[in-house]
């Protein structure tokens, strides 16, 4: 017997985010997401689907419709590893996975992620070494994701580190380029632009096209 | 013609073996590579989820840099090995091209650090050159030892292949097949080759992450294969590292070896073990080189 669930929760349309899907479509190519026909082939073929709370076909649907919170907040896009089956099949060519892309910064600079998953800790250790030697240094990601995430893992996988580490593959080494000042500067450039523009001012691009 | 070798993050590091046996194999095969001046990371997948912009910036720097090695030659053809960077690479070398703004914005980043990028550049893996650019019998005429006997499940995963199917097929690729073939190898038919081994999600969400990699060292296992091969430093470490931890979850003993296509290129070629990092593999395919013709083990 399955256990009560509590009342269904019910959404209204007043408390969705109409602006959410012209956000999430301004990436390049991002406006095919309005083509989609639920056809269910992006979830088909995804390898993941059946570990997600949403398949890819319900958050197209969903953003669509403008659930915002719940995309952003759902375990999907963080357990999409970019294998890129949805895009490939999709008959309406919909770039699936650079939709996920486009949730996963959202989520990141809205700070909603679900608390101590390790794939966007991953992410933001990656993009800070690489923000500061240019280079990243897979040793120093990894600890850093685990004393982060569960600190007890550092010492799960203690032995397969230690084993890498006598045959030449892991080192404590940190990567780094040369020009280091060079790649700052072209980085500083882009420091406030985002692909995903702001709210304001898709509402005020809105507007024009009205 | 040369090429620009671009390496990425994993070949310096768990992907070490992956770079010794693809210079050793170009360097029998008589093709220059010349190592990007002061390359920077791709960006791989984990930028991208923080910030598209400064992920394409990434990997303009380094077009910029490879236009200037090159000089005055047409085009740059850079190497890219790994199948992460080479899609990150290749994705943005399409995207500056597609899309106008996203090209202005990142001109201005460049011009900033005082770079230029032409679209002088190709992008190519390394499959793609030894297939299409460098003639049949020249790779034949190099092999010593021929890989008789050992049945290959060539793995190309997902990014070589997909979304952009530049050089081979991204259903049923028939690259890496081609060149084992040539080696004298045979190819198991394993219809999981362009599957996803589950990225980095074994390192994040392990019990996921582990089963999708399971999953398709059990087919090969069932289709009799002895040696999977693979293009991508991230497919391999996933598929050799944790199979002792499948054995453990899954109950089912694996044992398979998990090597770059190089190493077995290399093997083939009859050049030294370790000049291929084949010293630097968990489960080694002594076992599997020493079958004798006919498909037997030799002892066992």
């Amino acid at each position: 017997m399955n256990k009560w669930q509590g009342w269904r929760k019910i959404r209204y349309e007043s408390e969705l985010d109409p602006d959410f899907a012209s956000e999430i479509a301004s990436i390049p190519g991002g406006d095919k997401l309005y083509s989609c026909i639920q056809c269910g082939t992006c979830s088909g073929m995804c390898p993941l689907s059946p570990y997600m709370d949403y398949t890819p076909r319900q958050i197209i649907a969903m953003i669509r419709a403008g659930f915002k919170g719940e995309v952003l907040s759902s375990y999907t896009t963080w357990l999409c590893a970019s294998c890129y089956s949805c895009t490939v099949e999709c008959p309406k060519e919909i770039k699936l996975t650079d939709i996920m892309y486009a949730a996963k910064r959202l989520a990141i600079r809205g700070k909603v992620y679900p608390k101590r998953f390790p794939t966007p800790v991953l992410a933001g250790e990656f993009f800070k070494a690489v923000e500061k030697y240019g280079r990243s240094s897979e040793s120093w990601v990894l600890v850093n994701l685990f004393m982060k995430t569960n600190p007890l893992k550092v010492f799960k996988q203690m032995g397969l580190g230690l084993r890498l580490w006598s045959q030449g593959r892991l080192s404590p080494k940190r990567e780094a380029i040369k020009r280091r000042d060079e790649l700052k500067s072209i980085l500083k450039v882009l420091e406030k632009e985002h692909m995903v523009k702001d709210k304001e001012e898709m509402i005020t691009a809105g507007k024009e096209v009205v | 013609m040369s090429y620009i070798y671009y390496p990425g993050c994993s070949l310096k590091s768990t992907g070490r073996a992956y770079e010794e046996s693809l210079l050793a194999v170009f360097a029998a095969l008589d093709i220059p590579l010349k190592e990007l001046e002061d390359w920077n990371c791709c960006g791989a997948t984990a930028y991208m989820s923080i910030s598209e912009l400064k992920a394409f910036a990434l990997s303009a720097r380094n077009f910029a840099l490879a236009e200037r090695q090159n000089g005055e030659e047409d085009y740059a053809e850079m190497v890219v090995p790994c199948a992460a960077c080479y899609l990150g690479l290749n994705k943005a070398h399409r995207y500056l091209a597609e899309y106008p703004e996203l090209r202005k914005k990142i001109d201005r980043a460049l011009e900033a650090g005082g770079l230029k990028y032409n679209d002088k550049v190709h992008v190519r893996h390394p499959l793609d050159i030894l297939v299409n650019d460098i003639p049949a019998e020249k790779i034949t005429s190099q092999v010593k030892k021929p890989l008789e006997g050992i049945k290959v499940a060539c793995y190309y995963g997902c990014q070589l292949v997909r979304p952009y199917a530049d050089f081979d097929d991204s259903h049923n690729p028939q690259t890496m097949d081609k060149l084992i073939k040539l080696l004298g190898g045979e190819v198991v038919d394993w219809p999981l080759k362009t599957r996803c081994c589950g990225g980095s999600l074994t390192g994040t969400v392990q019990d996921v992450g582990i089963r999708l990699s399971y999953v398709l060292l059990a087919e090969a296992r069932k289709r009799g294969c002895d040696i999977v091969a693979t293009a991508c430093p991230l497919c391999q470490f996933n598929l050799e590292c944790y199979q002792k931890r499948m054995s453990n979850l899954y109950g089912q003993e694996l044992n398979l070896p998990v090597l770059y296509f190089t190493q077995l290129m290399g093997h083939a070629f009859g050049l030294e073990s370790r000049k291929l990092g084949l010293n630097r593999v968990f489960i080694k395919p002594s076992r599997v080189f020493s079958k004798k013709e006919g498909g037997q083990y030799v002892n066992s």
